[in-house]
C-alpha cells in the first residue's frame, strides 16, 4: 500500500509534530487541566498511526527504530515500580507524593511520583496501541 | 515454638528440593531430604520427658485472625505417638528410598511430595484448630494422590490415584461438615475447648450428625469397610510410599481422628457401636480377602486394612469406659484403648518391615506375584529373616510384639463380651468370635507370605539373577524388625514413656495415668487368651494346608456385585449423567450462550423489578435540553438503526464511528473533557483497526438466517433494549445512598492535583490504573502472539485448510 | 435530557443485541463495540448530568460534575479498545485457521 501523495506526506510530516507537541502538553497538563497519561499516550500513538497510514511500514520503522513491545513493557515496569517504590519508603503500596520545585524557565512547578506513574501509563498506552497496529499491519505477509 | 518449627521443616525442605535438584544434579538428593525427619525426630525427642510426665506443650500462631483461624500447635501424648511414627518411619523410608529408586526417576518430584506429605501429616496431628486440621488433612490426600500417581505413565497408577483421591476427599469433605456442625454446637473450632464442653453436647440434635460425619472422614482415610477399596489400588505407588503412607502413617490419620474425638463423641452410644463393629467387620473382611490375593503388595494392603480395623474396633471398645464410672473394677475397659495405641506402634514396625521386604523382593526378582515366586530363602537369607519376623509378629506369635498386642486384644474383646447384658444387646458376644476368626485368617495369609515366597519351588521366576539386596536397602527393615523384637522384650518402657501419656488425652477426666497403664507381660499362665492363640495356630495350620480345597468360595461373589464393581459402576454412571447435563447447555454455540445471558437479564433482573413494582418513570429533575442535543441524539440513533441494514462492513464501521464521535460530543456537553479527548482518539484508532483487519476477513455476506430466527432475534433485542430503558429510567434519580464523590473534590489537598478525574486515576485509584495498564500490556502481547508466533510456524499447512 | 439519552441508549442496546445474536464474527464484534458505547453513555447519564462544572478544580462555579463515573468510563474506554483489538485479531486468526467467519461452523465436537 504505497501512496505517492507529496502533499499529504508534507502536511502529515508537519501535523505529526504539532500532534506530538500537543501530546506532551496534554501529558504534563494532566494534573491541572484535561489530559494525563492515558490521553497523552493515545495522542502520541495516534500521531504514529497517522505516519503509518501516510507512509508505509518500512519507512516509518526506519525513522522510528523502536520496539513498541519494549516500550509497553517499560511502561508497565514504571507504573508497577512506583508502587513498589513507595513501599521502599515505608508507606502503603502506590502512595504518591508531590513537592514544589522552583525550576528555571518554568518557575514554580509541582513534581511528584504521580508523574512517573503517569509516564508509565503513557508509555504503556503508546506501546500497546502501536504493537497492536503494527502487528496487524504486518500480518499480511502471511 | 519449636513444635511449630517441626511442622515447618518438611515444608521448607520441600521448597529447597527443586533448587537442590537444579543446582546439584549429581548429588543424591535423598540424603539431603533425610535431614527433615531426623530434625523433627530430634525436636520431638526433647519433648518426651515432659510429655511422659503428663504435661502438654502448646504454641499459638495467629494465621487469619479476622476469621478466628489460628494455628495452635498442641503436643500431647496422643500427637506424640503419631508424630514419632511419622518422623521415625519417615526417616527409615527415605533411607530405603535412596537405594530403592533409581536415579533416573523424577526424584525431585518424589521427595518434594514426600516432604509435603510429612509436613501435612505432622500438621494433622499437631493442630488444635479443626479448620487447620482439615486443611492439612486434605493436603495429605493430595500428596498421597501425587505419590500414588508417581509412575503416571501407567494406567493402573492413575486409576488408583484417582480412586483414592475421590474416596478420601469425599470423606474429608464429610468430615468438614462434621466440624462445622460441631462449631454450630459449641461456637469454637478448638478441639480442646470442644472437649471441655463434651459432657453437655450429646443431647444436642446435631450431635449424631456431627458424629457420623466425622466418622465417615476417619473411616475413608483409614480404609474401613466399605471404604477400604481404595487402599489395594493405592499399592501402585512405589513401595517406599506404600510402606510410609499406606501402612504406617496416612491411613492411621483416621485412627488419630477417632482417638482424638473420643472424649467428644464417646458419650453417645452410637460411637461405641459404629466404631467397634465397623472396625470388626473391616478386620474380618480384610483378613479374609487377604488370603486370596496373588500380589504380595495387595496381600499386605488387605492385611493393613484388617489391622486398621483391629485398631479401630479396640478404640470403639475403649469408648465403653465413658459409660461407666471408672474405678479399679471398670479400668479394664480403658485397656482396649491402650491396646489400640500399643498395636498402632507394633503394626507400624512389622508392617513397615514387611513392605520393605516385599519391595526388596520386587526389586531383585522383578515380580511380586506369589504364583511365580518361590524358593527365595537361600537366595535372599536376610530378606527371608526380616519377612519371617514380620509375619510372625503379624500372625501374633511370640517372641515378637504382635504377640503381646494380639493377646491384649483378645482379653479386651473378652472383657467387652462380658459387659453387663442388661444395658446392651447381646451382640457384644460376637466381638471375641469375630476377633478369633480374623486372627485365623491373619495367620493363614502370614503363612502364605512366607511359605509361597521363600519355600515352595519357583514356578515362573523372571529370567534374572536373583541375589540379596544391597545393604543400604536392608538397613531400614533391619532397624524395624529389631524394634519388633525389642518391644517384645521391653514393652513396659514403651508403655510408660510413650503410650500412657496418650491415655490422658483420650480419657481427660478419667483415672490417673498410672492406673490406665496395664502391665504388659508375655506370660499370663494358661488363660482364655492363650488358648485362643493356640486355637488360632492349630486352626490356621489346618486351613492353610487345606487351602486349595476351599479357595473356590472366593469366586462365589459375582464380579459386578463386589464393592469395586459397584464403585466403578457408580463412577461410570456419574460421568455419564454429568456429561449429559453439561452437554444440555454447553452446546458450543455462542448464540445460545448469549441467549442464556439475555433470558436471565430479562427474567431475573426485569422480573425482579416488575414483581417489586420498582418501575417508576419520572421526568422531574431532568436536566434542561437543547435543540442541538436532540439533533445529535437523532443522528446517533439513526446511525445505529442504519447499521442493521447496510450491506457493507466498511459502512457499518463508519456508522459505528459516527456513534463514537457523537458520544465524544456528548462527553463535552456533559462536562467531561478528559473523556471527550480519549473517546475521540480511541474511536479513530479503533476505526483504523477495523479497517486494517477487514483486509484479512472475507466480505460481509448476508446473514443466511431463517426468517424465524431473525424475528426471534429481533424480539429478544427489542425486549432487552426496552428492559434496559425501563430499568435505567427507574434508577435514574435513585437517592437512597449518599454519593461518595464529594470526597474526591478534595483532590488538591489530598493528591496535589486539580483535575479530579486525573487524580482519581493516578492517585486515589492508582491500583486500578496500574492493573489496567497490565491488562493492556497482556492484550497487546496476546495480539502479537496470535499474529507473529503463528506465522513463524507457517510450516504446518494442515491447519490452514 | 436524561430520558432522551436513555432512549438512545435503549436503541443502541437493541442494535447491539441483535448484532451479538448473529452468526458473523464481525457483526458480533461491532455489536460489542456498540454495547460498550451504550454502557459508557449509561454510566454517565445515571451519574447526574449537567449538574455542575467540569471536574477541574479552580474553574469558576462551586459545584462540579461527579468525577467518579468519568474516571470509570475513561478506564473502560481504554480497556474496551484493547479488548476490541484482541477480539478482532482473534477473529481474523480464526478465519485463517478454520476458513470460516461463521460461528455456527466453528462449534467444536461434543466432547470439548
Amino acid at each position: 500500500m504505497r501512496i505517492n501523495d507529496l502533499l499529504l506526506k508534507t502536511v502529515v510530516r508537519i501535523v505529526v509534530f504539532i500532534i506530538l507537541t500537543l501530546a506532551i502538553y496534554l501529558f504534563f497538563a494532566g494534573h491541572y487541566s484535561p489530559g494525563g497519561g492515558f490521553i497523552g499516550g493515545l495522542v502520541i500513538a495516534s500521531a504514529f498511526v497517522l505516519l503509518y497510514l501516510t507512509y508505509d511500514l518500512e519507512t516509518v520503522q526506519k525513522g522510528i527504530p523502536v520496539d513498541f513491545k519494549v516500550v509497553a513493557a517499560i511502561g508497565v515496569l514504571l507504573a508497577v515500580g512506583t508502587g513498589f517504590g513507595s513501599v521502599l519508603f515505608g508507606v502503603d503500596f502506590l502512595t504518591q507524593t508531590a513537592h514544589h520545585f522552583n525550576l528555571p524557565l518554568v518557575g514554580d512547578k509541582e513534581l511528584g511520583t504521580v508523574m512517573i506513574f503517569e509516564l508509565g501509563v503513557a508509555l504503556t498506552v503508546v506501546g500497546v496501541v502501536m504493537t497492536i497496529i503494527t502487528s496487524i499491519a504486518e500480518g499480511d505477509e502471511d | 515454638m519449636t513444635i511449630f518449627l517441626a511442622i515447618c521443616i518438611p515444608f521448607l525442605m520441600a521448597l529447597l528440593v527443586p533448587l537442590m535438584y537444579t543446582f546439584f544434579p549429581k548429588f543424591k538428593i535423598g540424603w539431603f531430604v533425610l535431614i527433615a525427619p531426623l530434625a523433627v525426630l530430634g525436636i520431638l525427642a526433647s519433648y518426651i520427658p515432659k510429655i511422659a510426665g503428663g504435661q502438654t506443650a502448646i504454641y499459638t500462631y495467629d494465621w487469619v485472625p479476622s476469621l478466628g483461624m489460628s494455628i495452635t500447635v498442641y503436643l500431647d501424648g496422643l500427637s506424640m505417638i503419631f508424630s514419632l511414627l511419622i518422623s521415625g518411619v519417615g526417616a527409615l523410608v527415605i533411607l530405603y528410598a535412596i537405594h530403592y529408586l533409581s536415579s533416573k526417576e523424577a526424584l525431585h518430584h518424589f521427595y518434594c511430595y514426600l516432604l509435603l506429605f510429612m509436613g501435612a501429616m505432622l500438621g494433622v496431628v499437631f493442630s488444635d484448630n479443626m479448620m487447620v486440621l482439615y486443611a492439612f488433612w486434605e493436603l495429605t490426600s493430595v500428596s498421597s494422590f501425587l505419590l500414588i500417581a508417581f509412575w503416571h505413565h501407567r494406567h493402573a497408577s492413575r486409576t488408583g490415584a484417582r480412586k483414592s483421591m475421590l474416596i478420601t476427599v469425599t470423606g474429608g469433605i464429610t468430615m468438614l461438615i462434621g466440624f462445622l456442625l460441631l462449631h454450630e454446637m459449641t461456637g469454637t473450632f478448638s478441639i480442646r475447648k470442644t472437649i471441655e464442653q463434651a459432657a453437655i453436647l450429646y443431647d444436642h440434635p446435631l450431635f449424631i450428625g456431627a458424629l457420623i460425619c466425622v466418622l465417615i472422614g476417619a473411616f475413608t482415610k483409614s480404609a474401613q469397610f466399605p471404604f477400604h477399596i481404595w487402599l489395594p489400588d493405592a499399592m501402585e505407588a512405589p513401595t517406599p510410599v506404600s510402606a510410609y503412607l499406606h501402612s504406617a502413617t496416612m491411613v492411621k490419620a483416621g485412627i488419630y481422628i477417632v482417638a482424638r474425638f473420643t472424649p467428644i463423641f464417646a458419650y453417645g452410644w452410637t460411637w461405641f457401636w459404629l466404631v467397634t463393629f465397623v472396625g470388626l467387620i473391616t478386620l474380618v473382611w480384610g483378613s479374609f480377602n487377604a488370603v486370596k490375593q496373588t500380589d504380595l503388595k495387595a496381600l499386605l494392603a488387605f492385611s493393613t486394612i484388617s489391622q486398621l480395623g483391629l485398631i479401630m474396633s479396640l478404640l470403639g471398645m475403649g469408648s465403653f469406659a465413658y459409660h461407666v464410672q471408672i474405678d479399679t473394677s471398670t479400668i479394664i475397659y480403658t485397656q482396649a484403648t491402650f491396646v489400640a495405641l500399643f498395636h498402632l506402634v507394633n503394626h507400624s514396625t512389622f508392617k513397615g518391615a514387611l513392605f520393605m521386604a516385599v519391595g526388596i523382593i520386587d526389586h531383585e526378582a522383578g515380580t511380586r506375584d506369589i504364583r511365580r515366586l518361590g524358593g527365595l530363602m537361600s537366595l535372599m537369607p536376610i530378606t527371608f529373616t526380616i519377612t519371617v519376623i514380620g509375619s510372625m509378629s503379624m500372625a501374633g506369635l511370640p517372641p515378637f510384639n504382635g504377640f503381646l498386642s494380639k493377646e491384649l486384644f483378645f482379653s479386651s474383646a473378652l472383657a467387652t463380651a462380658s459387659i453387663d447384658m442388661t444395658s446392651l444387646p447381646s451382640i457384644v458376644a460376637l466381638v471375641p468370635i469375630m476377633a478369633w476368626v480374623a486372627s485365623i485368617f491373619t495367620f493363614i495369609y502370614s503363612c502364605i507370605l512366607v511359605v509361597k515366597t521363600f519355600f515352595e519351588s519357583p514356578k515362573k521366576l523372571p529370567d534374572v539373577k536373583i541375589h540379596e539386596a544391597p545393604i543400604g536397602m536392608l538397613i531400614s527393615p533391619i532397624i524395624l524388625v529389631s524394634f519388633v523384637f525389642g518391644i517384645f522384650l521391653f514393652p513396659n518402657t514403651l508403655a510408660k514413656y510413650i503410650l500412657s501419656p496418650a491415655m490422658l488425652s483420650i480419657y481427660p477426666q478419667g483415672a490417673s495415668q498410672e492406673m490406665m497403664t496395664p502391665h504388659i507381660s508375655a506370660w499370663h499362665g494358661f488363660n482364655t487368651e492363650l488358648w485362643m492363640t493356640i486355637g488360632v495356630v492349630v486352626a490356621g495350620i489346618i486351613l492353610f494346608k487345606l487351602l486349595p480345597k476351599w479357595k473356590g468360595i472366593y469366586n462365589r461373589l459375582p464380579k459386578h456385585l463386589t464393592l469395586n464393581g459397584l464403585f466403578n459402576r457408580a463412577l461410570y454412571e456419574a460421568e455419564n449423567v454429568s456429561s449429559f447435563i453439561t452437554r444440555l447447555y454447553m452446546t458450543g454455540s455462542l448464540r445460545q450462550y448469549m441467549l442464556f445471558v439475555y433470558i436471565v437479564l430479562l427474567g431475573v433482573v426485569g422480573g425482579y423489578f416488575a414483581l417489586n413494582d420498582a418501575f417508576n418513570f419520572s421526568m422531574d429533575n431532568n436536566a434542561p435540553i437543547h435543540i442541538y442535543e436532540v439533533i445529535l441524539v437523532g443522528v446517533m440513533g439513526a446511525a445505529a438503526i442504519a447499521m442493521l441494514f447496510v450491506s457493507s462492513r466498511v459502512t457499518a464501521t463508519v456508522l459505528n464511528g459516527i456513534i463514537g464521535y457523537g458520544l465524544s460530543i456528548f462527553f463535552v456537553i456533559f462536562r467531561a473533557p478528559d473523556l471527550a479527548l480519549t473517546q475521540l482518539i480511541v474511536e479513530s484508532v479503533t476505526t483504523v483497526l477495523f479497517l486494517l483487519c477487514f483486509t484479512y476477513l472475507p466480505a460481509w455476506k448476508k446473514d443466511r438466517l431463517p426468517s424465524r430466527t431473525k424475528i426471534m432475534n429481533g424480539i429478544i433485542s427489542v425486549a432487552v433494549g426496552m428492559t434496559v430503558v425501563a430499568i435505567s429510567l427507574s434508577v435514574l434519580h435513585f437517592n437512597e445512598f449518599k454519593t461518595i464523590s464529594s470526597y474526591f473534590e478534595n483532590a488538591y489537598e489530598l493528591a496535589g492535583g486539580k483535575n479530579i478525574v486525573n487524580t482519581i486515576l493516578g492517585d486515589f485509584r492508582a491500583f486500578d490504573t496500574m492493573l489496567e495498564v497490565v491488562v493492556l500490556c497482556i492484550a497487546s502481547i496476546g495480539v502479537y502472539q496470535m499474529i507473529r508466533l503463528r506465522m513463524k510456524k507457517g510450516g504446518d499447512r494442515h491447519e490452514n485448510k | 435530557m436524561e430520558t432522551i439519552m436513555i432512549i438512545l441508549i435503549g436503541v443502541l442496546v437493541t442494535v447491539a443485541t441483535y448484532f451479538i445474536l448473529s452468526k458473523n464474527v464481525i457483526r458480533i464484534i461491532l455489536g460489542t463495540a456498540l454495547l460498550s458505547h451504550a454502557v459508557h453513555m449509561l454510566i454517565l447519564t445515571i451519574g447526574e448530568v449537567k449538574k455542575g462544572e467540569a471536574p477541574i478544580l479552580g474553574t469558576d462555579g462551586s459545584t462540579y460534575t461527579d468525577a467518579l463515573p468519568q474516571a470509570l468510563i475513561l478506564t473502560a474506554i481504554v480497556i474496551g479498545f484493547a479488548v476490541t483489538a484482541f477480539v478482532l485479531v482473534l477473529a481474523f486468526r480464526t478465519y485463517k485457521t478454520n476458513g470460516t467467519d461463521n460461528l455456527e461452523e466453528m462449534r467444536g465436537d461434543d466432547y470439548e
